[in-house]
């Protein structure tokens, strides 16, 4: 294999890969605004100048490519000058916006001013004006002035997002991005563009003026948008989601995610219908008790039916803890097999990028179980009729609406002698319930999702519930949770009464007679492990940050993996 | 044990006192006659220098806070007293404190804030007086944090003199 020295070190190649290339794989760092590993080499911030010996002037490393033999430095006094020079270049008309700019904390530019700049300027002209606050499209705000023309917007646009809507105009020190005449920059994956941006030029709508990125803590987990199940980044502070980015994982999703996932995901996370602790149906009013009211009544209206009188529909959108905890309760306890989940499919709404038409997260998760739409001629199309019946007499709701799917169920639900429903928010089956059980959502538990591909990934806790404690449950800090007392405002934000499903239906189901010994969702995950043949040996520890991949060719031939 | 010796043995004079607390007197005397210079606080106050470090104030500049909300001032504040929440605003600086406090129970009067202020919207104040009854007294918001820069020349200027 041939071989480049990078600053007195060799590393092996693939002919034709870039100097840059070679570097980033072993962990040199070059400093770079416009080349990104996923688009195509531009060539224009010249931020990346190494200097090769035998060659005349300095070389972008993004578009040199490397040969054998070939002898670079990336720390030579003519580099660092070289770069010095091209800093400063980039800053004279660079606002002094920090202040005022989302960016700051997370900026290429701030980074590389501090640790390749000058540290002064000798500019001392009028900066250049252009326009400030310019909507791009329904998520995207624009800085002109702060833009250094990467083009890494316009390349993104084109050759990932395959919506050619953004295009520099002018030149010169006038140049500037726009979209083309009356067009708006719209495309579903737009806001990948703010994350791809090294500088502030472009700043999410929603996320806008929020909070300094300092002041958040960040989470690893996984996106409950579709089955594609994109790793992402929940960045929160004072027990409050406010924005979610895209975390790398090169066989899932990428560098990327979709701007549903991104904007849609986590509001009704922080939102006020959450359900807030458990609630009984009393005198035709569901009113609020505690968890042991909640529990023991679930216990004792439960002992009034048995076997198929039951049936219970489990859950895409909550972890496979939950439904597995979920259907050992219908096997074990309540002695049904009765149980289906509702499928939630967009025809049509898909594409070869990201997106996803089956729009939960955990459906392959569910099938791995054994879990399925429809169970002995059971499923959404044929409860009314077997709820009006009465052969069908409890119905054991989780995380799901089923009414909001089927608006005819309405009057079948009424009809029924019990209804339990688990629910994150108010929903339009919760409002029937005789007995609701706030169920945590996926921010703020542990658990597994398994996606469409057979990725199996982990959900970590993000934000607190009343019964948890950041630093003891070890979730992630910042400085405000890691210092605040119950006296600041900044520390006292709202913790939902909510728990994971397994815990509650665990605590119904021991006090039903049942084995269900757990401690965390990890004890039932190895419970699944030694169940599942597909998963068998795997802990959370092998799944780790990137996920796990089932192969399985039966399983492919049976349709639940593609 | 040997017997300490004492550095300077006292002589006969000192050793029976009477002088010695004659000269004290005398002393206290001398005093009856000179200059007074207690400052009867409260009804007179003591006029600070600029480089007094009082309680931090935002500037107000044409009947609007100078501050961006930038967050630097709570970032770099030692003992977390500084709560900023940003929002936009349609004037040309984009975005303002929508929600700005401190909490006076957790300053230290470092000066900080004023110190990394890019915007020069945070000073040191010559105000001392901090007297609260309740704890949520004690929790400055934009009402009593705000004021006209006019009362800050002095401090403004003193800040400049020495960056
Ligand atoms: S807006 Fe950002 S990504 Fe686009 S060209 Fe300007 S600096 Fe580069
Ligand atoms: S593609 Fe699916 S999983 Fe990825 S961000 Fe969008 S909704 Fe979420
Ligand atoms: S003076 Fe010091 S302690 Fe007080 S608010 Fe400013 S930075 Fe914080
Ligand atoms: S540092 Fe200055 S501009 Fe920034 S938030 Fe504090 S007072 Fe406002």
């Amino acid at each position: 294999m041939p071989k480049v020295t990078i600053d007195g070190i060799q590393y092996e190649f693939n002919p034709g890969e870039t100097i840059i290339e070679v570097a980033s794989r072993n962990g040199v760092e070059i400093p770079h605004y416009c080349w990104h590993p996923r688009l195509s080499v531009s060539g224009n911030c010249r931020m990346c100048l190494v200097e090769v010996e035998k060659m005349p002037k300095l070389v972008i490393a993004c578009a040199t490519q490397a040969m054998d033999g070939m002898v670079v430095h990336t720390k030579s006094e003519k580099a660092v000058k070289g770069r010095e020079h091209v800093m400063e270049f980039l800053l004279i008309n660079h606002p002094l916006d920090c202040p005022i700019c989302d960016e700051a904390g997370e900026c290429a530019l701030q980074d590389y001013a501090y640790r390749y700049g000058t540290g002064y300027s000798r500019f001392i002209e009028e900066k250049n004006h252009k326009p400030k606050r310019v909507k791009l499209g329904p998520y995207v705000m624009f800085d002109a002035e702060r833009c250094i023309s990467c083009s890494r917007c316009i390349r993104f646009s084109k050759e990932i997002a395959k919506a050619d809507q953004l295009t520099f105009v002018q030149r010169g020190d006038r140049v500037t991005i726009e979209t083309f005449p009356g067009k708006e920059f719209d495309n579903p994956y737009s806001l990948n563009v703010v994350d791809i941006c090294p500088v502030g030029a472009l700043t999410n709508i929603d996320f806008r003026f929020k909070a300094r990125v300092w002041e958040m803590s960040a989470t690893k987990s996984i996106c409950p948008g579709c089955a594609r199940g994109c790793n992402i980044d929940i960045w929160v502070r004072n027990n409050e989601i406010l924005r979610l980015t895209p975390r790398f994982n090169e066989k899932v999703n990428d560098y990327w995610m979709c701007d549903h996932g991104r904007i849609n995901c986590f509001k009704f996370v922080n939102a006020d219908d959450r359900i807030d602790g458990p609630f009984v149906k009393k005198e035709s009013q569901l009113v609020l008790v505690n968890w042991d009211e909640a529990v023991s009544r679930a216990v004792s209206e439960l002992k009034r039916f048995k076997g198929n009188e039951f049936a219970v529909i489990a859950s895409p959108f909550a972890t496979l803890e939950d439904n597995y905890a979920l259907l050992k309760f219908s096997k074990q306890i309540l002695k049904t097999n009765n149980i289906f989940f509702i499928p939630h499919i967009k025809p049509g709404d898909q594409d070869d990028i990201l997106i996803r038409e089956d729009k939960t997260p955990n459906s392959t998760g569910l099938r791995l179980l054994g879990i399925d739409v429809s169970k002995n001629d059971l499923s959404l199309e044929t409860l009314d009729e077997k709820i009006n019946s009465k052969s069908i007499k409890c119905l054991i709701v989780v995380e799901d609406d089923p009414i909001a799917v089927k608006p005819e169920l309405k009057n079948a639900i009424q009809n029924l002698d019990l209804l339990i429903v688990f629910a994150t928010n108010k929903n339009k089956t919760t409002q029937y319930a005789d007995i609701l059980f706030p169920a945590a959502t996926y921010a703020e538990k542990n658990g597994v999702f398994v996606n469409f591909q057979g990725f199996v990934q982990r959900i970590r806790p993000a934000v607190a519930t009343i019964d948890v404690d950041r630093s003891l449950d070890g979730l992630a800090q910042s400085r405000w949770d890691k210092f605040g007392t119950e006296f600041d405002k900044w520390a006292r934000g709202r913790k939902v009464n909510a728990r994971s499903d397994w815990k509650i239906i665990s605590q119904i189901a021991n006090a039903l007679g049942g084995k269900f010994d757990y401690d965390t969702s990890e004890d039932v995950f190895i419970e699944i492990t030694q169940n599942v043949k597909e998963l068998a040996n795997l802990d959370y520890e092998t799944i780790g940050e990137l996920g796990y991949q089932i192969k399985s060719s039966k399983l492919i031939e049976e349709k639940i993996l593609v | 044990m040997a017997v300490k010796k004492r550095k300077k043995d006292l002589n006969f004079f000192e050793r029976i006192y009477i002088v010695e607390i004659l000269k004290g007197m005398m002393l206290t005397l001398k005093h009856l006659f000179k200059p007074k210079f207690t400052r009867q606080y409260p009804e007179e106050k003591y006029v600070q220098p600029p480089s007094y470090r009082g309680r931090p104030v935002l500037v107000m500049d044409n009947g609007k806070e100078r501050c961006v909300a930038c967050g630097l001032c709570s970032r770099v504040c030692p003992a977390l007293a500084i709560q900023v929440q940003a929002a936009e605003t349609e004037d040309e600086k984009e975005r303002y404190p929508e929600l700005f406090e401190i909490n006076m129970l957790r300053c230290i009067f470092c000066g900080f804030c004023e110190e990394v202020c890019p915007e020069e919207a945070i000073v040191m104040s010559k105000d001392y007086e901090l007297v609260f009854t309740k704890y949520e007294d004690a929790i400055f918001g934009k009402d009593k944090l705000l004021v006209p820069v006019e009362q800050l020349k002095d401090r403004l200027e003193f800040i400049r003199a020495h960056r």
